[in-house]
């Protein structure tokens, strides 16, 4: 199998805005960034507001221009290229944002057709595409409509409809689903996932919703600062999140080891010993874990926890209270029996005592 | 009333004048005010065309010329209104003065109107490969076209207002009309018939502007 070719390569690149006033600091928003989004890949960049992501996504289509290193398109460096000579780059990459930006003053068509007249499309091969992606994302019947008469999500698909129209290999999407509602953002992100599956898309998407990250993305950057402090398989950063930061942002959507405050309340309601396993998909035999405590008469309840899965693959923590059978004697006896059978354990997952 | 009466020749005369005076400096005033305004919009910072020298000179005229009063503006200008149009007295020597007074203040209420399309717009044109031109006449003015109407009719009635003081320079007009047979002959029937016709053809323009305005907005 040959090497995936990447599509966008960023090479140390950072971006500076000089000070405003006189005397003022300079604002450092992307610092030192190397990124490497391969053809086909949904790559998902999240962070906080004010990391750099909204920033580093507009470097790739030169909306903002950097202060060093090199941004290679389709292996081309559009780093220093002039803004005439842009034009053409631009329309191998579509954007879309979080506001939508629709041109309120045109029709639903009339947009989407706009980066074809830009293109200098003859009209009636400008109309047919128009027609063809309206199609695309279910919003025939609103071609002559006025972007104020729809509703969020339809706006999203009208932006979506506007940046493909021009075929491009490449989607941008900054925040594209966080003006929308839970159940419309779910719409946005099927359609989202279309466009990578159906028209082999590379999308790089920019969020501070884990959420989103979890149910379109491939591959995830964890910004912070400036800088990507984490980067690598949505899966692995999910289910192993190296830096605090990603960890927080992995907390919001997976229930992993139980916090203080809720470890109190559990305490509370269990007396005997409370312990966390990890659970890792391929590596970790559920059944068999389960089975060791059936074997030594521990009988046992989930009181925290959660089996995740991304991309076919699950993973998670469940954190059990444990209770020795009846036959085993005093409560020294009935803690070796526990301890023996966690030994066990040990040797097919990671377990954690909770005290 | 007689008098009134005895004057409707003039009196329709008069009207037809501040019609011309305020037709002409509507298109004259009304294209220098878009081109004023786009320079401001277009080279303030962060916008497409950003350029500090040309904002600050720009925006320094603006400021110099907009407080001036119409009547001192229009004594002051005279020289140059007799370079460019080669007289300084008479309907065209007004014509001339108030355009370049109108551009100065029009400018502003453009530059206003532009500033309310919203700046994601302009970037999602940008993000397809539009460039700057394209951009004022696609994006831009589309978007800003309601206000804009509206900002138009806004200084209709400040033409009305200026030309009011074409008498001053040998001019004629409403304002003249009312001045010499209302005013100095001291029958005030006669200006109020002209004030009458004035606060009519300001309604008049008033509700085809907010007509156009609704059309433009489809509200």
């Amino acid at each position: 199998m040959p090497a995936p070719s990447p599509v966008v390569e960023l090479r140390d690149v950072s971006k500076v805005y000089q000070p405003t006033t006189r005397g003022g600091a300079e604002v450092v928003a992307i610092d030192g960034v190397s990124l490497t989004v391969d053809a086909g890949d949904v790559y998902g960049i999240i962070g906080y507001s004010g990391a750099g992501k909204s920033t580093l996504v507009r470097l790739i289509n030169a909306l903002e221009r950097s202060t060093s290193g090199e941004i290679l398109v389709n292996g081309q460096d559009i780093a220093r290229l002039p803004e005439r000579e842009l034009r053409p780059v631009r329309l191998g990459i579509g954007m879309i944002f979080q506001q939508f930006n629709l041109l309120g003053s045109r029709t639903v068509a009339a947009n989407v057709g706009y980066p074809l007249e830009v293109a200098r499309l003859p009209r009636d091969r400008r109309r047919a595409r128009v027609a063809e992606m309206l199609d695309f994302v279910g919003l025939s019947d609103k071609a002559r409509a006025y972007p104020d008469q729809l509703s969020g999500g339809q706006k999203q698909r009208v932006g979506i409809a506007r940046a493909l129209a021009t075929q491009p290999g490449i989607l941008l999407a900054d925040e594209a689903t966080s003006a929308l509602d839970p159940e419309t953002t779910h719409e946005v992100l099927d359609l989202l996932g279309r466009v990578n599956k159906e028209f082999g898309v590379t999308i790089i998407v920019i969020t501070h919703e884990m959420d989103v990250i979890q149910t379109l993305a491939t591959k995830v950057a964890v910004m912070d600062q400036g800088r990507v402090i984490e980067r690598g398989d949505v899966f692995d950063v999910f289910s192993n999140p190296q830096q605090p930061a990603s960890a927080r942002f992995v907390s919001t959507v997976v229930k992993g080891l139980p916090s203080a405050g809720e470890l109190a309340v559990l305490r509370d309601r269990h007396p005997g010993r409370i312990v966390t396993l990890a659970f890792r998909d391929s590596s970790v035999d559920q059944a068999r874990v389960f089975g060791e405590f059936a074997a030594a008469g521990i009988t046992f309840e989930v009181v925290y926890g959660g089996i995740n899965e991304i991309q076919g693959r699950s993973f998670g923590h469940l954190t059990l209270a444990l209770t020795p059978g009846p036959n085993a004697g005093s409560a020294g006896e009935a803690d070796a029996v526990v301890d023996a059978a966690l030994d066990r354990v040990r040797t097919l997952t990671t377990v954690t005592e909770v005290r | 009333m007689d008098s009134l009466l005895a004057l409707m020749p003039e009196f329709w005369k008069a009207a037809g004048e501040t019609l011309y005076i305020v037709g002409f400096t509507l298109f004259f005033g009304g294209l220098g005010g878009l081109l004023v305004g786009l320079g401001l919009y277009l080279s303030r910072a962060g916008s497409i065309l950003a350029n500090r020298p040309v904002f600050l000179v720009l925006n320094l005229f603006v400021n110099i010329v907009r407080p001036i009063p119409f009547i001192i503006f229009l004594a002051a200008a005279q020289p140059l209104a007799r370079m460019v149009v080669g007289t300084g007295i008479g309907n065209n020597a007004i014509i001339f003065t108030i355009s370049l007074a109108a551009s100065f203040a029009m400018g502003r209420i453009v530059e206003q109107n532009l500033l309310t399309v919203t700046p994601g717009v302009i970037e999602a044109a940008r993000s397809v490969g539009a460039g700057p031109l394209r951009i004022i006449f696609t994006v831009l003015l589309p978007e800003a076209l309601g206000p804009l109407i509206l900002g138009y009719t806004f200084i209709f009635v400040a033409l009305v207002d200026m030309s009011a003081v074409a008498g001053y320079v040998g001019g004629g007009g409403l304002g003249n009309f009312a001045l010499q047979y209302g005013y100095r002959q001291f029958n005030p029937v006669v200006t109020w018939a002209a004030v009458l016709l004035i606060i009519v053809l300001v309604q008049l323009v008033q509700f085809l502007g907010n007509w156009l305005a609704r059309k433009a907005l489809r509200r």
